[in-house]
């Protein structure tokens, strides 16, 4: 009983249809980001089970940058919202219609 | 074959952690639930060899990014039920339709990828940390140099974001009071 690559394949895929689910259900922005997390490391895990069955090390790279990026959006994301629960006391989706878009 | 058990074992660990975090209606649950499926990912990475990817799941991960939410939602009502969203059945639709199409483009993958050669391929009695700097340092050069600019943009953004005025509440504050305070960081929501 070998582990093959269809088999991170199908794991990352599941995990990705997790996270896909989160992004529709939540309302609440934290929420969102969370999802957004499980998005960002089911990719992750496709990643290097590729680099590692094909042997090459540009999979891992790109596994780095993009934990990288969230790092990033996380604490920018964060910032945002922050200064955004301060003024209105809600961090509900809906409720973020001040441009009357 | 214990490389199977493992992968099985953490695989199940590792969705019904994302599960409860996706599912549950409370904050401090779905953090929780999230930190503890960030660290069983990082099982994969080390199955998979990729050791130096697991350490820095580990550490940034767990250790930044989810003390970083820990500490953005000391500022949230955390305690009070998440509500839900009704969901449109049309974007509903869209995304399922993505999500099929995805599928069948990872299940195709493999085929694709037999005539994929490697462009860095992994050396022999080299560790992984050791190889992973190499190519870093070499190939990988502007990206990386980027990557830590960019690192830098957005903790200056995260500290002029969250950091100042941290002693006024502006939610107790009248919007004329908002906007005439001194510096104008914050954006202006409109609608006086």
């Amino acid at each position: 009983m070998e582990i093959t690559l269809s088999h991170y394949l199908v794991l990352s895929t599941i995990l990705f249809a997790i996270g896909l689910v989160g992004v529709m259900r939540r309302k609440n922005l934290l929420m969102l980001f969370f999802a957004t997390e499980i998005l960002l490391n089911a990719t992750n895990i496709a990643f290097a089970a590729i680099s590692h069955y094909i042997g090459d090390l540009s999979g891992q790279m790109f596994a780095f940058f993009i934990i990288a990026i969230a790092a990033s959006e996380v604490a920018i994301g964060l910032g945002l919202l922050i200064v955004w629960y301060k003024r209105t006391g809600k961090i509900d989706l809906d409720q973020m219609n001040s441009m009357r878009g | 074959m214990f490389e199977a058990i493992a992968f099985y074992l953490f695989a199940a660990l590792t969705i019904v952690m994302f599960t409860i975090t996706v599912m549950t209606s409370q904050a401090l649950y779905a953090i929780t639930a999230m930190a503890a499926g960030m660290i069983f990912i990082s099982a994969f990475f080390f199955i998979l060899g990729a050791d130096f990817l697991g350490a820095i799941q580990i550490i940034v991960y767990t250790g930044a990014v989810m003390a970083l939410y820990a500490f953005g939602m000391m500022f949230f009502d955390t305690t009070r039920d998440v509500v839900e969203k009704r969901t449109n059945p049309q974007i509903v639709f869209v995304l399922g339709v993505l999500a099929a199409v995805m599928v069948v483009a990872i299940f195709v993958a493999p085929i694709v990828s037999n005539n994929i050669q490697a462009l860095y391929p992994i050396q022999e009695g080299v560790g992984n940390s050791q190889a992973v700097g190499m190519v870093l340092f070499t190939k990988y050069l502007v990206p990386f140099e980027l990557a830590a600019v960019m690192l830098l943009v957005s903790m200056i953004g995260g500290i002029i974001l969250a950091g100042k005025k941290m002693d006024k509440s502006l939610t107790l504050m009248a919007e004329e009071d908002i906007s005439t305070m001194d510096d104008g960081f914050e954006p202006q929501a409109g609608g006086h």
